[in-house]
């Protein structure tokens, strides 16, 4: 057994509001300059949509992340190494600028200084790449709250399996909000595929980094990676990701998207796992048991047994603390609300999501079911806006258990707690029909709505 | 993980022979199954640690016209401001809560890229071909003045820099030579047409009242008018005024998370309330039920329990047949205690109302029935005539309960405005079993064109003397069609009766919604409100505060939130967020801006009415003012009238402002006056009678009555604000505009206003606008002097969203050029005062000032009943039927020093709000040691100083209750006076407390209870509204004292709209001619137009942002179904244009089937700057979202002069609604040029 931590991030999406202050912040503080104009470390997709780049989700095109081969072994589902070298000079796995978009600016200065003439001034766009002028077409954020999505969203990866049941209709609309960051997944296939060895774990917190002094440029991580999370800073001529902020984490302040979050649905802890473990549970053979595995890697560092063993093996007792109260911890492991972004690309990802829970009274009633009963209304999760097979094609490889397990609980404890709100009796039979005490479930509630600031870092 | 898996490992012998290589390369560990690369922290990541660096971190905010208030972190390096992050140490909401941090959204987020952006303005500019002329005249003639003079009074030269407004051509000028333009032009109008010809707007003062207050106190200082922005916005509630007499009060987002039930109705809270959403997704967690009524399946929909998909402009029905079911439910078939107390002590809906007979037996709803009324104990009483009677169940006879207007001012009131009703028990109904009862008629307006029609319903009645009375909750159940046995009329069969008006289904037949999910939304809301005494509550927001009869739509969801319990309750009642930023230290503020420690009155304009006015909107009215009252169930007050006549017949009648007032300057009146030997009521109003002298209304485009220089700050009024933005450019401009709209026949025109056959064009001489980004205000302007950013400067920010107040303070100096609003003001000030020793010296103004709310001249008006003087009903008495009348001195060589020191007035007047004096001296004393004082032989010698941001913030700050305790305390205990009720403990705990500039740089403050507002904030509990009303008796600023339904002004009365009612959206074909909805012709298809808050953009501000336009898709932008656009072959990201007889757009369409049929959304201020094409239409600059929409004023927002509807600024006037707009919408076929 090797314990190490992991620095992890949970997003609740039901929460999320899809405002983009994570996107604006982070841009500002890490990207905001030449050659990462079209570079958003911090994304927010409205789904279902395409996504950031375009379509990034669908690995028969990317081959981004690891497959499982005939002989149960892990590979890159893009090719080994030895593949990579030999194409290392034609990628065509490799996102183009227009799955991305061509960034663009205008001609500001236009408004003041545009001479005496016979119509208004205008600034007009042109190309941030070429600086020719220029039509935009598609952006980083072009479906925004369903933009277009009539059109395009049949081409959004998740729906596969389930195009019957999504109708881009207006009766039928529903949306929700994905914001990403890099994944600094506990088994990252950028790593993996950079020929430069430029990528790396940082040991201590198991922050993922392109090391700016070996990067090559070879772009293979950008490929590897599923989440296509990599950029390629088209000035420098190297890659650069998200770095978990860490010379924020270092000194004890939180990620500058988690910080910023107006939602205030980032949470930020630390998880000990062992290192000796993953390979083996990424190498799950049935992708729905990758979220158990992933969850199994994980240690228990309220176990005396583990904390000692952590401490042995080197992690500061301070950091095992951490681990204890991690709000990340609670939420993956003693709550189970919180769910990975694609277990099945096998890259043991580490910033995980509490999928969206909006009950539509219209839909419980078009079940058959008496909507004014709150027990109906809170527990018919299957009758959502959202269909479940799209929220389990997206943190569960398409099993819809977990999902459904994570969306009782929710709706739970909006039915237990609207008592207490009331001040009625607390009804124990609710917390109980989803396993969990009162107890529990009021720390729960306290954990996702009072969300104190020091409580969610 | 299961046994019978194969070891694992990497894909084979091959890529683990490499990987292994890799170790021989790299010193750091890796797995032991060579998959990845571990190291410690700290080498080659320098990169983002040196771009992580930074010298220093500065709180400060954003002063964009926005509710946020959000403290931000802003960080510089090396002298440079690099990025900015949210602050997080707000003061705790309470440990069972969660908290205001990290307020912030992508906007504020984004701001920092103003400060080096290509759009910054560095320099003052002026357009070339004004410069050149301007230098010319100088070299002729050395006094600016003069100068000046010689090129606006050249027709050929005013035309020429007039019409080349806005089309480039700006030059670079020195401060000094650009500060000596602006003072020759206002000195030269002040001169030759009188100081109210000079305007001033700036909106918004909460989001820093310091940048504000610089130039609305140099404007009230000459004696200019400010220009109102709450209506204008039509952000202001005008059921607001009407129901609860206050501006508008609500409570703060952190009061959502108190309520069971949450309705959000028109207001999108993840998009436009940004930093408070969190308040709303966690309550749910509490098992809050979220209700969403919205037309499109807008942001919040995804947090709500139900949608329902109300079509556009309806929603009074739906607020109707919500009425209708808890008046049936909680009041009729079930009586619900806790509603059935709460209505009798806190509503009109006891009182009695006179019915008057319509012949036949029929009856209409008349009057209040009052003191002076009828043979009671109180009916020679001091203001007998405002003291409203209710039934006393105890006597079974009529009485006068404590508490009314009558009460509120005068000497026998002391002591008995309160809501204590002593052994009074009042009857909220007067049936009774063998009682009487009386059909009465009722307007009503569900045809599908609007028009009106009647229906019959009866009411149980008693007799008062000779008169029949019924009670405001009787005629209300006949309105909602809640019947009852044994009265007469024709009632609904049941919630499924279709054609029953209010009924569930006969709202389905106009909203679309569901009639059994209006049934049980009701009936949920109002069951929640039952279980938790008054904890549900209803977000509403622009969506259906933007239309003509947004005042009755609010109405109708005032009603829900009042019958059932929730005003005054936390966790309950309306939560109005539309544009409502709330100046928590309120008196310190006015007192600044508008100058009232050196001269008061101030001219205070109502904007809508200034532009309908001076735009020449009102020449393109094509319908009567009868066209849309309830003509057969009204009472005739609009006949043969248009709406411009009764905007002039307000003015005069004194119950709006209005400025220009007379066809002559008021210096010159004020010469006449002294002159005549008269005082100047008697002299002016034998003029008036005369024909000597007239109101400049009543002739607008006469060259003497235009408006001339216009002053713009914080604003971008023609990117923006402009309602009928094309007939801005056109009459006030004199520039290219798209306006396509023909003037009024003939037969249409108003009989009360001159007409002359030529409309001006270009009557302002000079356009002034201070930025620090370019806007197509400073575009069109004559001079742009450039702003200091809210980096670069120090103010005070409050908001009504959460409760403290904290500071800008400045990140850098203000680079290049630019300086602080308020340094530019002093600039202009001085120059200013320079000029005027030889051109005005001392002169004296006579400022005309309307009926005032919150003042004895809301007891102008008996009944309501409209009395006109012009037409010899009524004399002219200024101050009861036409406004007050008062001489003011100002010596306009002193401005400079006035502005730049606190006045010695307030020593001797104090300072008064919302009728609440206060003395401020221990409030001077402080401010002469904090600020320093003024020394020399001045007007200002001894006085404290105003001369940079911190002295005006701190001054603000020491005259406010809200933020000096020892004045809240004091208020409070004035207030006590009035009301017989302790009040003053609310303020006790902060006492001895003044907040300082440096407290607030440390910690956002909380603000101190104080009767400014009607909330508590003691013991640090959330705002809520109303809650010292309910829980102090202190009365409402109404007629009855009570929360106020039945409004028996004859307007209201004409209108049909004494009580709450449906009317939907205008009627664009009928009142202009548009194509009706759905028509398809060659210009596309017609489509309802509107206009909400924009998710890339506060307002105009940064729509032009780059990460803005990157994160959106750029440009302008119109949402539309697939549906519409298929049917008129448009495509995703097509460009499409837009024309109505307002104007021409040129965007592109953004398809959604979020979206609904039939109507589009063209996101709010979408300036021209950004990427707009010249339109196929025209071969002109596309237009703003404003340049589709045009000024419709409705007659109930300009009545005054009686009990709540009175004036005061921003608290009452006509709305700038703008949401009943149609257009037709078309592809593309042009090529694009630019």
């Amino acid at each position: 057994m090797r314990i190490m931590a992991q620095m992890a991030m949970v997003m609740n999406l039901d929460k999320c509001i899809g405002c983009h202050t994570c996107s604006v912040t982070c841009k500002q503080a890490w990207t905001n300059r030449t050659g990462m104009e079209y570079v958003w470390f911090n994304n927010v997709e409205t789904r279902p949509g395409l996504g950031y780049p375009r379509r990034y989700e669908d690995q028969e095109q990317w081959k981004g992340g690891w497959e499982l081969g005939r002989n149960g072994r892990l590979k890159l589902k893009g090719g080994n190494r030895f593949a990579k070298l030999a194409t290392i000079f034609s990628n065509p796995k490799l996102p183009e600028i227009e799955d991305y978009y061509e960034p663009w600016t205008y001609d500001y200065e236009n408004l003041l200084n545009a001479p005496a003439s016979k119509t208004f001034p205008v600034a007009r766009p042109h190309s941030l790449l070429t600086g020719e002028p220029m039509n935009p077409q598609w952006g980083a954020n072009w479906d925004d709250d369903l933009g277009g999505t009539y059109k395009t969203g049949h081409a959004d990866p998740m729906l596969k399996g389930i195009e019957d049941k999504v109708a881009f209709e207006f009766d039928k609309t529903f949306m929700f909000y994905l914001p990403r960051i890099c994944e600094h997944c506990l088994n990252p296939t950028c790593a993996a595929s950079c020929p430069s060895g430029a990528i790396y774990k940082r040991e201590e917190d198991g922050i993922v980094l392109v090391d700016q002094n070996r990067c090559r440029g070879w772009r293979m991580c950008i490929s590897g990676c599923p989440y296509k999370k990599i950029y390629f800073n088209h000035s420098t001529g190297k890659a650069e990701k998200c770095t978990f902020c860490y010379p924020r984490v270092e000194v004890g302040i939180p990620t500058v998207c988690a910080e910023t979050c107006v939602g205030r649905l980032r949470y930020i802890g630390l998880m000990l796992y062992d290192a000796d473990a993953v390979l083996a549970a990424a190498s799950t053979k049935d992708e729905h048991g990758l979220y158990e595995a992933q969850r199994a890697v994980f240690l228990d560092p309220n176990d005396p047994a583990i904390a000692a063993e952590a401490e042995r093996q080197g992690i500061a007792p301070d950091w095992i603390e951490a681990a204890k109260t991690s709000p990340v911890r609670r939420l993956i492991q003693d709550y189970k609300v919180a769910l990975p972004l694609h277990p099945e690309y096998r890259t043991m990802p580490m910033v995980w999501y509490i999928p969206p829970l909006s009950p539509i009274v219209d839909a419980v009633r078009e079940t058959g079911e008496d909507a004014e009963d709150a027990g109906n209304l809170f527990g018919a999760i299957d009758a959502l806006r959202i269909p479940l097979e799209y929220l389990a094609n997206l943190f569960t490889a398409g099993d819809v258990t977990p999902v459904r397990h994570v969306l009782d609980k929710l709706a739970a404890m909006r039915s237990y707690m609207r008592d207490i709100n009331l001040e009625r009796e607390p009804n124990e039979d609710i917390a109980a029909a989803v396993g969990m005490t009162g107890t529990e479930m009021q720390e729960m509630f306290r954990l996702l709505a009072i969300a104190k600031y020091e409580e969610r870092y | 993980m299961t046994s019978t898996q194969p070891r694992p490992g990497l894909d084979g012998p091959l890529s683990d022979a490499l990987l292994g290589a890799g170790r021989f390369f790299s010193k750091a560990p890796t797995t032991p199954d060579n998959r990845a690369v571990f190291k410690e922290g700290g080498r080659g990541d320098w990169f983002y640690r040196d771009r992580w660096a930074y010298d220093k971190v500065v709180r400060s905010t954003h002063g964009v016209n926005c509710t946020g208030s959000c403290s931000w972190k802003v960080y510089v390096k090396d002298g440079i401001i690099t990025w900015e992050a949210q602050q997080t140490d707000y003061p705790s909401a309470g440990p069972d809560k969660p908290e205001y941090e990290p307020r912030g959204c992508p906007r504020g987020a984004a701001f920092s890229w103003y400060t080096y952006s290509p759009t910054r303005v560095r320099y003052p500019y002026v357009r070339g071909v004004l410069l050149d002329m301007f230098r010319e005249a100088k070299a002729e003639h050395a006094d600016p003045v003069v100068a000046w003079a010689s090129i606006v009074q050249d027709p050929e030269k005013a035309k020429r820099y007039k019409s080349a407004r806005g089309k480039g051509g700006l030059v670079r000028a020195t401060w000094d030579e650009a500060v000596e333009m602006i003072a020759a032009a206002q000195i030269y109008t002040i001169k030759r047409w009188g100081p109210d010809r000079i305007a001033g707007f700036s909106p918004i003062p909460a989001m820093s009242m310091v940048s504000h207050a610089s130039g609305a106190r140099f404007t009230s200082l000459i004696g200019g008018s400010m220009l109102s922005f709450y209506d204008w916005y039509a952000d202001l509630p005008v059921a607001s005024p009407q129901v609860f007499g206050d501006q508008t009060d609500v409570p703060e987002s952190g009061d959502w998370w108190d309520a069971g039930y949450l309705i959000m109705w028109g207001s999108n809270v993840p998009l436009t309330r940004t930093p408070d959403a969190h308040w709303m997704t966690e309550a749910r967690y509490r098992g809050q039920k979220v209700v969403v009524m919205s037309p499109d399946y807008a942001e919040n929909v995804k947090f709500a329990d139900e949608w329902l998909p109300v079509q556009p402009g309806t929603d009074a029905a739906l607020g109707m047949a919500m009425g209708h079911v808890v008046l049936k439910e909680f009041f009729v078939d079930r009586p619900t205690p806790y509603f059935e107390n709460y209505t009798r002590a806190y509503t009109d809906l006891p009182f009695l109302v006179t019915l008057d007979a319509a012949g036949d037996g029929l009856y209409r709803p008349g009057k209040n029935l009052v003191a002076g009324d009828f043979d009671n104990t109180e009916a020679a009483s001091e203001n007998a005539m405002f003291k409203p009677a209710l039934w006393d169940a105890a006597a079974d006879a009529p009485a006068i309960p404590n508490g009314t207007l009558g009460h509120r001012f005068g000497e026998e009131g002391l002591g008995k405005w309160n809501l204590d009703l002593g052994d009074l028990r009042p009857e909220l109904t007067l049936l009774a079993e063998g009682g009487e009862a009386v059909e009465v008629e009722l307007p009503i307006f569900d045809n599908p064109d609007g028009s009106p029609s009647t229906i019959r319903r009866g009411v149980p009645v008693r007799r008062v003397g000779d008169r029949l009375v019924t009670t405001v909750f009787d005629l209300m159940l006949a309105q909602y069609g809640v019947g009852r046995p044994g009265l007469p009329g024709a009632w609904p069969t049941g919630y499924d009766d279709e054609t029953g008006a209010y009924t569930p289904a006969w709202q389905e037949t106009i909203t679309n919604v569901p009639a059994a999910q209006v049934e049980r939304v009701a009936r949920e809301f109002a069951q929640n409100a039952a279980d938790t005494q008054g904890r549900s509550m209803i977000l509403m927001g622009a969506g259906t505060n933007h239309w003509y009869h947004s005042d009755l739509i609010y109405r109708t969801m005032l009603m829900l939130t009042t019958i059932t319990g929730c005003q005054g309750r936390n966790g309950g009642g309306w939560a109005h967020y539309v544009g409502q930023e709330k100046a928590r230290p309120i008196t310190g503020w006015a007192q600044m801006a508008f100058g009232l420690d050196w001269s008061r009155p101030p001219r205070q304009m109502i904007q809508t009415g200034y532009w309908y006015i001076n735009t020449d909107q009102w020449r393109y009215d094509t319908f009567t003012a009868d066209e849309l009252s309830a003509q057969g169930a009204g009472n005739g007050q609009f006949a043969g009238k248009v709406t411009a006549d009764l905007f002039a017949q307000s003015a005069r009648s004194g119950w709006m402002p209005t400025y220009p007032t007379f066809d002559r300057n008021p210096l010159t009146l004020a010469d006449d006056v002294k002159a005549s030997g008269l005082e100047v009521g008697p002299y002016v109003t034998r003029s008036l009678k005369e024909g000597s002298l007239k109101f400049a209304v009543e002739d607008p485009d006469a060259e003497e009555n235009w408006p001339r220089v216009l002053m713009l700050w914080r604003a971008n009024l023609f990117g923006n604000s402009a309602k009928g933005d094309e007939y801005f450019l056109k009459h006030l401009l004199g520039t290219d505009n798209a306006v396509n709209a023909a003037e009024s026949p003939e037969h249409l025109r108003p009989k009360d206003i001159t007409w002359r056959e030529q409309a001006p064009e270009g009557k302002l001489d000079l356009v002034l606008t201070l930025d620090f980004r370019m806007t197509s205000s400073t575009l069109m302007s004559d001079v742009i002097l450039p702003a200091a950013t809210w980096y670069e400067k120090h103010d005070i920010n409050t908001t009504d969203m959460h409760p403290f107040v904290h500071p800008f303070t400045p990140a850098i100096n203000p680079p290049w050029q630019s300086k602080t609003d308020w340094d530019s003001f002093a600039l202009i000030s001085q120059r200013f005062s320079e000029l005027a020793e030889h051109h005005l010296g001392t002169r004296t103004d006579v400022v005309a000032v309307p009926l005032m709310h919150d003042s004895p001249d809301a007891m102008a008006t008996p009944h309501g009943a409209v009395l006109d003087w012009k037409s010899g009903e009524i004399d002219p008495i200024p101050g009861v039927t036409m406004p007050k009348l008062v001489m003011v001195e100002r010596d306009y060589t002193k401005i400079a020093e006035k502005y730049g020191a606190v006045g010695p007035l307030m020593d001797t007047l104090g300072t008064t709000t919302k009728a609440v004096t206060v003395d401020v001296n221990s409030a001077i004393t402080y401010l002469k040691g904090k600020n320093g004082v003024r020394t020399g032989a001045g007007v200002d010698a001894g006085r404290p100083k105003l001369d940079n941001g911190i002295n005006v913030a701190e001054t603000i700050m020491a005259l406010a209750g809200t933020t000096n305790g020892h004045l809240a305390t004091q208020g409070f205990k004035t207030l006590e006076k009035r009301t017989g009720t302790l009040l003053h403990d609310l303020a006790a705990e902060h006492e001895g407390k003044i907040i300082t500039f440096n407290e607030i740089v440390g910690q956002p403050t909380p603000v101190i209870t104080s009767p400014e507002w009607s909330g508590s904030e003691s013991g640090g509990r959330r705002y809520s509204p109303f809650t010292i009303n309910v829980e102090r008796l202190k009365p409402w600023h109404t007629l009855t004292g009570r929360q106020h339904f039945y409004l028996d002004h004859d307007w209201m009365q004409a209108l049909g709209e004494a009580l709450p009612i449906y009317r939907g959206p205008l009627n664009m074909t009928q009142l202009f001619g548009e194509a009706p909805l759905g028509e398809i012709n060659e210009l596309g298809v017609s489509v309802r137009y509107l206009t909400p808050h924009f998710k890339w953009a506060i307002h105009s501000q940064y729509q032009d942002n780059w990460f803005m336009q990157n994160l959106s898709r750029g440009g302008q932008q119109v949402w539309m179904s697939e549906k519409d656009a298929e049917r008129v072959g448009i495509a995703d990201n097509d460009w499409i244009e837009l024309v109505n007889r307002n104007g021409v757009v040129s965007a592109r369409a953004i398809v959604s089937h979020r979206m609904p049929e039939g109507t589009v959304y063209m996101y709010h201020s979408q300036d021209r700057l950004i990427d707009v094409p010249l339109t196929e239409t025209n071969g002109r600059r596309g237009g703003i979202h404003n340049s589709m929409t045009r000024i419709l004023i409705k007659p109930s927002h300009i009545i005054g002069g009686y009990a709540q509807l009175a004036f005061a600024f921003n608290y009452l006037g006509p709305t700038g609604n703008n949401r009943d707009e149609v257009t037709m919408l078309r592809k593309r076929t042009a090529p694009l040029e630019y």
